[in-house]
């Protein structure tokens, strides 16, 4: 049984309900863990002693706009006395209030203003949830999936007002973003085709299908 | 210039905005200070004045587009971040170095190690009231940098270390003008530490000055050379080895004391224990290809598109549509000059990454900075955010 299986059944045992699940792939142990329950979690994960998990390496969101729970917080921590990094991944909703991990690192208060900042997932009981990265006076949340490249504003200095103002994104040339997936490889493999049918092949299914109605 | 708004209620309290151009601001920092007298109270740090969204526009990029936005995060020591990135890659892919390769990139990343901390000990200096070292340190960086243009031919942003290995082999007449460089550099770092070391204003700067201690490098998730300034034996080119730092002989400084002097010391111990490496690499450089021979993922050489076919195709299809890369998550975290650089990889099987976080060291330690400045005097905040080695690039991504 390799170190990873053994922490895998030493978390999960010491940990009971509160674990949602976990998977183990490259090498690397992730934990599930549901929103309510991830500062019990994290304080089992930073004071046990078999685990001693105390320093939060990073935190950072990510979005799956097709799930009702868009939003993945993930937290990585690593153990200097054990050698082992691990990963927990907590799911939230746009409106889900995520415990903040202040409490137990000082240093999520950064990386929760910067979840907050860049996809807009909300943290209660963070002493100051303000954007961090993007400007004064910005709106949206830049790294959802539904957030275009090229931002909805644009800023310039201003000859006429003798100041800096916004104005919306008006690109000289449309942006290029050339599909180069193979329709015979990448399509499939990133799940774009539709019942396996390959681009170009649609047609071929409804002459059949003509066909035999007139048959 | 500092903008002074004084507070009616107490003439001894202050708030003053430091930045976002200030030469001690280690590029475009604005700290929103509370001052009690010249005692600081409280540090607001604004951050991402230098944002340019660097994790969206990866999204929109194959995995090899993606390389060169690692070179612009710190721009300090540029191979170093592509590594963690090439590394990540690879293991999602499950491909591997070959032993020339794995070499090149050691090689290369101690020369980032050293270009990074010449520039971090030399501007300290600076901000505490030494003029000279810039100047002597700034001419070895230049050398340096001529071997990173001799090596890609960019002498800052390398798109070098990719995926699979690195792009070009290196001829020999580099490896040994490298070897040249090695000898006279070590002569270079005993006079910038014969100005410094001993200096009793440099002294009186330094020590004592932003102590960090163990349970502050936990809470506040500091690594590299903060981490070690406070007694941590870690470095993760020690402790998750990867490429052959396993078969390297060096050593890893520690701290003792946990503040500014200890940690310019240690950043002089790591140059000697760097240009150890770099010797060791071009001693025993081994021979063979310099990245994986899997066709569907590195480029084939130019000479060989002209007689096969299958390589002409291989070119073809690497750029434009790119390599696909297995659904799953890894992160990957590389020893890089000021920390750990990790970077946090979501694939979907695409050729395009679903999501990639950038784990900046940086990022860390400036946050921690309000924390390590309370009670100093304000002219030590610029001592300590010289010693915390912040670059904006990467702070800010």
């Amino acid at each position: 049984m390799s170190d990873l299986q053994t922490l895998a059944d030493h978390i999960s045992a010491g940990l009971g309900g509160k674990l949602a699940g976990y998977s183990m792939a490259f090498g690397e142990l992730t934990l599930d863990v549901n929103p309510g329950n991830i500062e019990p979690v994290l304080r089992f994960l930073r004071d046990d002693t078999d685990c001693g998990f105390t320093q939060l390496t990073d935190l950072c969101g990510a979005d799956y706009p097709s799930r009702p729970l868009r939003f993945d917080v993930v937290y990585h921590l690593l153990s200097m006395t054990k050698n082992q990094r691990i990963r927990v991944k907590v799911q939230a909703g746009e409106e889900t209030q995520v415990p903040s991990a202040t409490g137990l690192f000082d240093v999520a208060n950064w990386y929760e203003r910067e979840a907050f900042d860049m996809y807009g997932i909300l943290f209660s009981g963070h002493p100051d949830l303000r954007r961090l990265l993007t400007d004064y006076g910005f709106e949206g949340y830049p790294l959802r999936k539904d957030f275009p490249l090229s931002g909805h504003v644009e800023v310039r200095y201003c000859d006429d007002t003798k100041k800096v103002i916004q104005e919306p994104v008006s690109l000289v040339q449309e942006f290029r973003d050339f599909d180069f997936e193979s329709p015979w490889e990448g399509a499939r493999a990133a799940g774009l085709l539709n019942d396996d049918v390959l681009p170009g092949d649609e047609k071929a299914s409804e002459a059949d299908e003509a066909q035999g109605q007139e048959g | 210039m500092s903008q002074i708004i004084q507070n009616p209620e107490d003439d001894r309290k202050f708030t003053i905005n430091f930045g976002p151009q200030h030469p001690a601001a280690h590029g475009v920092l604005r700290l929103v200070m509370d001052l009690d007298g010249e005692r600081v109270e409280r540090i607001d740090p604004h951050i991402g004045l230098l944002h340019r969204g660097t994790e969206k526009l990866i999204e929109h990029k194959t995995y090899l587009q993606s390389v060169p936005y690692f070179d612009r995060l710190d721009y300090v020591s540029p191979m170093n971040q592509e590594h963690a990135f090439a590394l990540a890659v690879e293991r999602m892919l499950g491909i591997e170095v070959p032993r020339r390769g794995q070499y090149i990139r050691m090689l290369y990343c101690e020369i980032g190690r050293i270009l990074n901390h010449l520039m971090n000990v030399c501007t300290q200096a600076l901000d505490v009231g030494a003029l000279t070292p810039i100047t002597w340190g700034f001419e070895e960086r230049e050398k340096l940098m001529i071997f990173y243009e001799r090596a890609c031919g960019a002498r800052l942003h390398a798109a070098y270390f990719r995926p699979g290995g690195v792009h070009q082999d290196l001829p020999q007449d580099l490896l040994d003008d490298i070897d040249g460089f090695c000898d006279h550099f070590l002569t270079v770092l005993d006079d910038i530490e014969g100005l410094l070391t001993n200096s009793r204003i440099f002294k009186q700067r330094n020590v004592d000055i932003g102590i960090v201690t163990q349970e502050d490098v936990m809470d506040w998730s500091m690594s590299g050379v903060m981490a070690r300034s406070a007694g941590l034996a870690w470095d993760l080119r020690r402790s998750q080895p990867y490429e052959a730092y396993s078969e390297m002989d060096f050593a890893v400084p520690i701290g003792k004391n946990g503040d500014c002097y200890d940690r310019y010391v240690m950043r002089m111990d790591e140059m000697r224990e760097s240009v150890k490496i770099m010797r060791q690499c071009i001693a025993n450089m081994p021979d063979g290809p310099v990245s994986s021979q899997d066709g569907k993922v590195v480029p084939p050489k130019r000479a060989e598109m002209k007689q096969s076919m299958e390589a002409l195709i291989h070119h073809f299809k690497l750029y434009t549509e790119g390599y696909h890369v297995p659904e799953g998550e890894v992160y990957a975290a590389v020893e890089a000059p000021k920390g750990e650089f990790g970077v946090y990889l979501v694939g979907d099987g695409s050729n395009k990454p679903y999501r990639c976080k950038i784990r900046a060291p940086g990022f860390a330690h400036l946050h921690a900075l309000d924390y390590l400045s309370r009670d100093h005097m304000l002219a030590d905040v610029s001592a300590i955010l010289g010693s915390l080695d912040i670059v904006f690039g990467e702070v800010d991504r």
